[in-house]
């Protein structure tokens, strides 16, 4: 893989995980203070740094053919969910993600919730709100830069990539003190799906002792093919979704 | 030491939700499909094609079976309304 492919590849998976980490620590500290969600974020990312700084090295001294086939095949499900998800989404099963509304029902959910202090957090429910929020969406941001990163020889890029999406959509939520409703974030989850799925196929089957003809040159060919494949699901999808109605319509005459 | 069994549950449900998701069935068949890539690199027959066929019928099945259960419960809504 490039440099330019790893780094864009990271880049824009942890791109989509801090949009919504971000709205959650907004919405935290918008509706309650932002003391204690500053602390529960400060103590999100010292957790999220002592799993890298423990995962690193332990996922670095893997052997690569193991590393390959266990990262593969995580890949693979993550990424066939997330595309899963991007298609029901695009085809209209599937309500879009809407960072507005996300924000909103955290705020009115904040806003409901008791009043507690623990310690030297003067909101309890700030601090896990946005303590949680980061670390689960910090958890697959690891993931991913540490996975992509010790495949490709190169961890020092990916937690550049992932830190520079990290701060890139942070500082922009905070800029704005808003939901980054703008980004497009549902499109960004169909490529991140199709990567995924595709880094997975191609490195869960070399992990498996596969050789792929012409090696390395196969990776963007899967990644195409993934990705055309999917934008054919998202077609058939639509056309299901949009023939249904019309079948009702149909059968609802004739049952009159 | 219901309190325990509550908290390793939750732990237990979190990775499960974390790494599993929605459709158990394409982490099954992620895992069938890498045996079989691994069983036929033991053999001359090349083994590369298994990981792109098994996404080939994985996504689709699991999108199908969503739109089927979609179609199922907005017949019975309808049936419901009429």
């Amino acid at each position: 893989m490039t440099h330019g492919a790893l780094f864009f590849a990271v880049f824009l998976a942890c791109a989509v995980e801090a949009v919504e980490a971000t709205t959650i620590v907004l919405a935290a500290g918008t509706a309650r203070e932002w003391r204690s969600t500053t602390i529960g974020l400060i103590a999100a990312l010292v957790v999220l740094a002592g799993i890298v700084a423990v995962l690193g090295p332990a996922i670095s001294s893997v052997p690569l053919r193991g590393l390959r086939l266990v990262v593969g095949a995580l890949l693979l499900i993550f990424g066939l969910q997330w595309l899963r998800k991007a298609i029901l989404r695009a085809s209209g099963f599937k309500a879009l993600h809407n960072e507005d509304q996300i924000f909103a029902d955290e705020v009115a959910a904040a806003t409901a919730a008791p009043h507690e202090r623990r310690g030297f957090v003067t909101d309890w429910y700030a601090f896990t709100l946005s303590f949680k929020g980061v670390l689960l969406e910090g958890l697959e941001v690891v993931f991913i830069a540490l996975t992509f990163g010790t495949n490709d020889h190169n961890v020092g890029l990916a937690a550049i990539a992932a830190a520079a999406a990290v701060l890139v959509i942070g500082g922009a939520g905070f800029a704005v003190r808003a939901p980054l409703a703008r980004v497009p974030e549902n499109a960004m989850k169909f490529v991140v799906g199709v990567m995924l799925t595709g880094f997975g196929a191609f490195w869960g089957a070399e992990g498996a002792g596969a050789d792929w003809p012409g090696n390395d040159a196969a990776l963007p060919i899967v990644v195409a093919v993934v990705a055309l494949f999917s934008l054919g699901l998202v077609a058939t999808m639509r056309r299901s979704a949009a023939i249904e109605p019309v079948r009702r319509e149909m059968t609802m005459a004739a049952d009159r | 030491m219901t309190a325990v069994v509550a908290r390793l549950r939750s732990f237990a449900l979190f990775w499960y939700d974390f790494v599993i998701g929605d459709d158990w069935r394409i982490a099954v068949g992620v895992v069938a499909a890498l045996g079989i890539t691994y069983g036929v690199s033991r053999t001359s027959v090349p083994a590369w094609w298994i990981l792109p066929v098994a996404v080939v019928l994985l996504l689709p099945l699991s999108l199908w079976r969503v739109a089927r259960a979609a179609r199922s419960a907005s017949r019975s809504s309808r049936d419901a309304t009429l």
